[in-house]
């Protein structure tokens, strides 16, 4: 493992914590200065956190930036954090996302703005607590804190269902990840350790991998979240402000999937093996049903939530497959699969904050997300229409653009697997441009719907930052994905490496 | 045989022979004192318990010593159980002066019930005997019934005392006569001779089992613990919030004393006899709590019920009867005492002159009235619902560990489910204090600020220990090496 010379993680996790606890104790009079400070705080952790691209050590899958030191010595438990090609990508794009929300959320947010900023910035800090942490229970600690702060930013500034929506999601959530406590504490006994490192290939009893699988399942499915447990997410969307829905699709969706290539793959590899027809089934149904769903909503924040179940039905496919793959062809296309998921799950973040944030700025000057109230928006915000279109082209899946990248990878691998799985996914393209167009077509083009769409500004300055750093991620990683996957790939080959060994046999 | 009259070594008992000169100086003060305040009553308590603390983790810490031919014990546990029970002491103290004055029941009594109560408990968790156990109950439950009764003119309160007393008395009774057969049996009081008699099980194995189970019903009902629970909501929602805390809180701690000295300690050799009868209490705390906790609108009777569920996981650590069990357990009491502390702390600040502050209700809006209590509120809860972050998660998980290593896998699943149905109603709690406005003024915190800076640390700690739970984690573990 490479040790770091300096903490540059522990930097990434509380650089942004003690930054939002600073915002909150300036209290809520000083709104401007409290903004600035959260710019400056995350802007700074996004800067430090480039440091991880820069020093990051290609053509490994070793753990590196590893930091290793006690911390309730009495039970064992470490404070140990470490990054590989799968959770380093995660990080950039928590940063990241997180700048864009701070400053989204710049001038909108009249209702107590610095507790709105400290819930961000501490809980980007978890986040990458979460993305991570080589101890489990460091890592159920992040896992599990992440809920407070989006419990608190969807109650407190959502609509009128907050309430509802905000202990749905907490509730449901929590049920997942209590179980996962359960099986955690199950392994370290049988480890006799609390590296996750450690839990890898030990060789356990079918019967109780299966327990653990399905412990494991219900946490993760509930967060990324496949169906049929997905039915928090719509309601948290529509009722979270804008930032948090970006948050949520963002970043909270892809704890889930890395939780499937960090935990379940590898640590319960033949349960993984006996139960991915189900992960397959369910994940071909979240993409093709839940897809039929989107295509139906009225509200426009309803239909990018659906989309992002949909999409992630593609995370969960890829990360499936794999032992169909290696099963009927020996394995080349197995590395595909993986590497589609990742790369899927970061394009995902980049698109659904993208969608999430036109929304937005529709929702700010309209107060309606109902797609009835509009039309021939891009008469009168035609460089927004501009965005707005190529990320709904995104969103669809156009070559050359991140969206295309994943779900062709995924695609590709799946004819190896099955053709029918492939059909099914493939069934995406079509349904993910019709959702995606027959809304910007009723929202975007036509006729100038209402004289309050007559009287639309088009975006400001801040608005142009955010989409344009969004629009610049989504072609960058659509047209040239190479340096991504270059990272990834040692990682997810010793991740297949080792679920092949252990699961195959 | 008659041993040899030996002089106890009364250094080592330094910690209740100083709170027992000090409850009777106060008693004297107060007398003489012309403070309509009872100021120097108060703050000699404080100094009295503070101070407390010091002797005892200066005198016991790190020993293992009995004293008074065996009747006394010094060792860890005792320094950790009772220096948490006088902190707890001290927090009820601090956050009751406000409350009692605005009632018309600031009366230097309080103080001196409360430290003599103090004292029973202390002489329980240093038990060495079983007299010396019954006599330290007896001497906490008397002043309690007291206590609770202390707004005499008020009839749920006496209702409440009444109800304390009758079954308190009875389980009392039950707990002696456990103990009797105990006696019948090995011939000796003196636990560390019955524990080992006890590992030398013959014909008289039945007889144990009877006096187990009886003195098991009298521990159960100490700790409140279902289906010795009765009396739990009604005593919380009728006693005074001060006298509520006591019992939420140090009571508990002593109640870890009183398993461990007896039980836990004291007939671990039984393990197999008794792990089954604690499954059963934990798995009927765990269910009822929880469910009945659901639809309580009172706070007071909110937390009485959600107690249960707490207690369930105390019990829970008893299960596997290793040191990593009993540990845990007291991990969980201890750290459950504080965060509990601080909840009837904040119902106290909210409290004024004819206004209990103790619905639900009561606290919409309180981020807007006072955002640091609302953040300590929202930092108690979600340490009672075991969140990371806060105290309260360490807690479960160490509880976790040691049953699922213990074998019962399904117990912890239970566990957690219930934990997931507390979150219910710990969060709405929350709810009420950040996504509501304020109904008209509503209640306001007002408190002195010696009071107001105490609770702040109070409820902070929690998330200190919840990010740094080393320290205590390795005290509570080191008690039972």
């Amino acid at each position: 493992m490479l040790e770091s010379s300096w903490p540059l993680l522990s930097l990434l996790i509380w650089l942004p914590i003690l930054g939002g606890v600073a915002v909150l104790l300036l209290g809520e009079q000083r709104a401007s200065q409290g903004r600035m400070l959260a710019l400056v705080v995350s802007g700074l952790t996004f800067l430090f956190s480039l440091l991880l691209i820069t020093g990051f050590e290609r053509g490994t899958a070793a753990m590196q930036f590893v930091e290793l030191r006690p911390w309730v010595e009495a039970l064992n438990v470490n404070y140990h954090l470490g990054v590989d090609g799968i959770s380093m990508p995660l990080i950039i794009l928590t940063t990241f996302s997180t700048v864009l929300v701070v400053i989204a959320g710049w001038e909108r947010i009249a209702y107590k703005p610095n507790l709105y900023m400290a819930c961000f910035l501490i809980m980007e800090g978890i986040v990458v607590g979460v993305f991570s942490a080589l101890d489990v229970i460091l890592f159920y600690v992040f896992w599990e804190a992440v809920l407070v702060p989006m419990f608190l930013i969807i109650g407190i500034w959502g609509g009128k269902e907050r309430i509802y929506a905000t202990i749905k999601f907490f509730l449901y959530t929590f049920v997942g990840s209590v179980l996962m406590l359960v099986a955690l504490v199950y392994l370290q006994f049988q480890a006799g350790s609390f590296a996750i490192l450690d839990m890898y290939g030990l060789g356990l009893p079918l019967a109780t991998q299966v327990w653990l699988f399905i412990a494991f399942l219900l946490a993760f499915a509930i967060k990324v979240p496949m169906w049929p447990v997905h039915t928090w997410l719509p309601d948290a969307h529509v009722q979270a402000p804008t930032g948090g829905s970006v948050i949520l699709a963002a970043i909270m969706l892809k704890i889930g999937g890395y939780g499937f290539v960090r935990f379940s793959l590898p640590v319960v590899p033949e349960a993984s093996l006996a139960l991915d027809w189900l992960m397959i089934t369910l994940s071909l149904i979240a993409v093709v049903y839940i897809g039929l769903v989107a295509m139906m909503q009225q509200d426009m924040k309803k239909l990018v939530a659906y989309s992002s179940i949909a999409h992630m039905g593609f995370v969960t496919l890829g990360f499936f497959i794999i032992f169909d793959i290696v099963l009927r062809t020996g394995g080349s296309g197995a590395l595909l699969a993986l590497g589609g998921g990742m790369v899927q799950m970061i394009s995902h973040g980049f698109i659904s904050a993208a969608m999430f944030l036109c929304v937005g700025v529709l929702y700010d000057r309209m107060h309606t997300r109902m797609i009835r109230d509009y039309g021939g928006v891009g008469h009168r915000m035609p460089l927004f229409a501009g965005f707005f279109v190529l990320f709904a082209m995104a969103n669809a899946g156009l070559p050359g653009t991140s969206g295309f990248v994943g779900e062709f990878m995924v695609i590709l691998a799946a004819f190896q697997a099955n053709f029918w799985y492939a059909f099914l996914a493939g069934t995406t393209l079509i349904l993910g441009a019709a959702y995606s167009l027959w809304m910007i077509k009723r929202v975007v083009y036509g006729e100038v719907a209402n004289e309050k769409v007559s009287a639309l500004q088009d975006i400001d300055g801040r608005e142009k930052i955010v989409l344009a750093a969004l629009a610049v991620a989504v072609l960058w990683l659509g047209i040239y994905p190479a340096p991504l996957i270059e990272i990834m790939e040692p990682s997810l080959q010793q991740l297949l490496d080792n679920v092949i060994d252990h699961g195959i046999g | 045989m008659i041993e040899a009259f030996e002089k106890p070594d009364l250094l080592l008992a330094l910690p209740e022979i100083w709170l027992l000169v000090m409850a009777c100086v106060v008693l004297v003060v107060d007398l003489f004192s012309s403070d309509r305040d009872h100021g120097p009553a108060f703050i000699l308590s404080q100094i009295t318990l503070v101070v407390g603390i010091a002797i005892t983790w200066s005198t016991q810490w790190g020993v293992d010593a009995t004293t008074f031919n065996g009747s006394y014990v010094a060792d860890s546990l005792a320094a950790v159980l009772k220096s948490s029970i006088l902190l707890l002491a001290f927090l009820g103290f601090a956050y009751s002066r406000d409350y009692l004055r605005d009632r018309g029941l600031l009366r230097g009594e309080f103080y001196m019930l409360g430290l003599f109560c103090i004292l029973g408990m202390m002489v329980t968790v240093s038990a060495g005997n079983l007299l010396t156990l019954y006599l330290g109950i007896e001497l906490m439950s008397l002043c309690l019934y007291a206590l609770v009764a202390f707004d005499r003119d008020s009839p749920t309160a006496s209702e409440a005392a009444m109800k304390y007393f009758v079954l308190g008395a009875l389980a009392s009774g039950m707990l002696l006569y456990g103990m009797s057969m105990l006696y019948g049996v090995t011939g000796t009081l003196d636990l560390a001779a019955i524990t080992e008699a006890a590992g030398e099980i013959d014909e008289n194995r039945l007889l144990y089992l009877f006096g187990l189970v009886f003195m098991m019903v009298g521990v159960s009902f100490k700790f409140g613990a279902v289906p010795f629970h009765m009396w739990v909501p009604d005593v919380y929602q009728g006693a005074p919030t001060p006298v509520t805390l006591v019992i939420a809180t140090a009571s508990k701690v002593a109640a870890v004393g009183l398993f461990l000295r007896l039980i836990g300690e004291g007939l671990l050799p039984l393990l197999e006899s008794w792990q089954h009868m604690v499954v059963i209490l934990a798995v009927l705390s765990l269910l009822l709590g929880n469910t009945i906790a659901l639809v309580q609108t009172n706070i007071k009777r909110m937390l009485a019920y959600s107690t249960f569920n707490h207690i369930g996981f105390i019990l829970m650590g008893f299960v596997a009867g290793t040191p990593e069990g009993f540990g845990a357990a007291t991990f969980y009491a201890v750290t459950y005492a504080l965060t509990v502390a601080a909840a009837f702390g904040v119902i106290m600040l909210l409290a004024g002159k004819g206004f209990e502050a103790d619905q639900i209700t009561d606290l919409k809006g309180l981020n807007e009235r006072s955002p640091l209590f609302a953040l300590v509120m929202l930092l108690l809860m979600i340490s009672l619902t075991g969140i990371p972050g806060t105290v309260g998660f360490y807690a479960k998980w160490m509880v976790l560990k040691s049953v699922v290593e213990a074998g019962f896998v399904w117990l912890a699943v239970l566990a957690v489910l219930g934990a997931v149905v507390g979150a219910f109603y710990y969060l709405r709690l929350v709810r009420y204090c950040y996504f509501d406005k304020p109904e008209g003024d509503g209640p306001r915190p007002d408190g002195s600020r010696g009071f107001q800076t105490v609770l702040a640390i109070n409820g902070l700690a929690i998330l200190w220990l919840g990010i740094f739970p080393g320290t205590l984690v390795a005290v509570c573990m080191a008690a039972f090496l």
